[in-house]
């Protein structure tokens, strides 16, 4: 038995996945066809893969919006907050298009312009077409997308096709109106605003419709659902089915924020948001429908950089003012950083299959002993695939699974839950103490340094920091890792990890 | 009679385009409507557009000065919930 990140190595195509990370999970791609493959294999918002190497942006284009989401409260705006639907400036076509070029020039590795709101994009159809349509004639090498509740979407499919768009995304949260009646007060339709559940049967009807029709036409789309305990969790099941059957071809399940200082009906009534345990149960339960991505940030809707990391301060308007960018020059740069980029990655992938010794192998000399148990494992990156950024300065930790099969990539845990603020917004916990409770139910965590004090509490919370396998590929360090617990016996026993997991 | 845009509104533009008198205008600190040009939709929709699109509670007032999407009627969130949020976040 060998793990499956390197069966998938030796036989990815080009532009294909060698880890288990890749994607929404290495072979869970593979049934793709190599053009859509070649479509996302630098999209870091559609490839687990590519959001080590590539950046993102989005801007914030389309304030106006055409329905009411519960999880939604358009009054909000917070520089420090990080979530869908908060945006510092609200940009109009040209300052938009201004800023993608002064980005794509600074931040070669931004590959994918996203618009996103703060609210609808197809609700702001002037806007949001624009400036599509001058960065397709003056930034030919960024990919495009776009995001939308689709309540305008079937009426608008000739034209986003028209600007070349290769990426949709819907967000679909239920195919039953009666569960959209629980999340959706109010549609803006045929110039009337419409409320309960007749209102959520149109926009459902909608969302199919143009699902269906961007299918058609050859046009990638990805759903997104927020998951609500108790509102639609278990109907998410469906939803997915239901999606897939259709034609979308990844689903990605993203927790519901909700807190009361957000001012959202959800935050405001007290609805909680999933626990990573429940988020992990329904996009496993989800996955064996289709493709699922476990590596979304959520961002705003004006974030800049690498996922995870924002860099919108760099790049505000009375910065980029004065900027006059040759985008002809910044083109050719951009083309030779992605050249090395996909050098990189293709060596990882050479060096992951050379440096592979398979953990079956050595469990099989002890044939008497249980199976290992899975082990979760977090770790410290900045990008490129690779462990290499110290303890302290992580704001977030990818976590990753360890079983005798595979590694897994499970999702991600941000240090500062959405919100970076001074202590006069925060709670006053310590920021190592809080790190130590995102962490809860990993057993070790990689990075490429550590500081004395942290070390001593991460171990007291049970919690192992290791600063050995710094600049190592992410997925063999993990699974070196792994194979060192189980050769010093430490995952015999059943218990451990899986029994401390909680929120 | 016209409507009025008054404090609270975030400039979400989401009124402006669907004025059938044109009667909205972008400004600081927050949209206006032109009162010589409102016509409160009548002869054009069976509802005033600006109010129908707009999600802020309480900021588009009729020609009686009522606002026309009172507190809790868009959010679904009762008025005096607000209050106790408010008082829950300060003592903490």
């Amino acid at each position: 038995m060998e793990l499956k990140v390197i069966a998938d190595a030796a036989g990815a195509p080009g532009g294909g996945c060698a880890s288990s990370g890749c994607g929404a999970g290495g072979d869970k791609l593979a049934h793709l066809p190599e053009a859509i493959r070649a479509k996302i294999n630098n999209h870091p918002c559609f490839s687990e893969d590519a959001h080590h190497h590539y950046a993102r942006m989005h801007v914030a284009v389309a304030p106006a919006c055409n329905i009411q989401c519960h999880y939604c409260n358009r009054k909000y705006d917070c520089s420090n907050e990080s979530r869908p639907g908060v945006v510092s400036e609200v940009l109009t076509p040209e300052q938009a298009v201004k800023k993608v070029i002064a980005v794509a020039a600074a931040i070669p590795q931004m590959t994918v312009l996203g618009i996103a709101g703060p609210g609808d994009p197809l609700a702001n159809p002037q806007r949001t077409l624009e400036t599509f349509r001058q960065l397709s004639e003056n930034a030919p090498d960024i990919k495009l997308c776009v995001s939308t509740n689709g309540l305008a979407l079937p009426g608008l499919v000739d034209e986003i096709c028209k600007h070349n768009i290769e990426h949709v995304t819907i967000t679909i949260n239920c195919v039953d109106p009666d569960v959209g009646a629980k999340i959706y007060p109010w549609i803006f339709w045929n110039n009337r605003r419409v409320t309960g559940r007749k209102a959520a049967e149109i926009l459902i009807e909608q969302q199919q419709k143009g699902l269906e029709m961007l299918v058609a036409r050859g046009v990638l789309v990805k759903v997104n659902s927020v998951l609500i305990p108790g509102v639609n969790a278990e109907h998410l099941k469906e939803v997915s089915r239901v999606v897939k059957a259709k034609g979308a071809f990844l689903h990605n399940v993203m927790p519901l924020i909700a807190e009361p200082e957000h001012g959202t009906f959800y935050g405001m009534m007290g609805q909680r948001g999933p626990t990573n345990e429940e988020l992990s149960a329904l996009q496993d339960a989800c996955a064996g429908d289709m493709a699922m991505m476990r590596h979304c940030r959520q961002c705003r809707a004006d974030a800049v950089g690498m996922l995870g990391e924002d860099r919108g301060d760099e790049f505000t308007l009375d910065k980029i003012a004065e900027q006059d960018v040759d985008y002809a020059a910044a083109m050719a740069r951009r083309a030779e950083v992605h050249a090395a980029i996909e050098a990189s990655r293709t060596a990882q992938r050479r060096q992951s299959s050379e440096t592979f010794v398979s953990i079956a192998a050595l469990t099989r000399r002890r044939p008497a002993r249980p199976e290992p148990r899975p082990v979760l494992m977090a770790v410290a990156t900045m990008g490129g695939g690779v462990i290499n950024q110290h303890f302290g300065h992580a704001r977030e930790f990818l976590v990753y699974e360890a079983s005798t099969n595979d590694v897994r990539f499970i999702g991600h845990r941000k240090v500062d839950l959405y919100c970076s603020g001074d202590e006069t917004c925060g709670d006053g916990e310590s920021v190592l103490a809080k790190t130590i409770r995102v962490l809860d139910g990993c057993e070790v965590v990689l990075c490429s340094r550590i500081g004395y004090e942290p070390w001593g509490q991460l171990e007291a919370a049970g919690i192992v920091p290791n600063g050995e396998h710094a600049m190592e590929p992410i997925e063999d360090a993990v699974a070196a890792v792994y194979r060192e617990m189980d050769e010093a016996g430490l995952l015999d026993r059943p218990d451990g990890a899986m029994h401390r997991m909680s929120a | 009679m016209a409507f009025k845009i008054i404090e609270g509104c975030v400039n979400c533009w989401a009124c402006l385009p669907l004025c059938p008198s044109e009667a909205i205008r972008e400004a600081l600190p927050h949209f206006m409507i032109d009162a010589r040009a409102c016509t409160e939709c009548e002869g054009d929709f069976a509802d005033p557009q600006c109010a129908s699109i707009c999600p802020i509670e309480g900021v588009i007032l009729d020609g009686l000065g009522v606002p026309v999407n009172p507190p809790g009627s868009l959010t679904g969130i009762p008025p005096d919930r607000w209050a106790e949020i408010r008082t829950q976040i300060q003592a903490r």
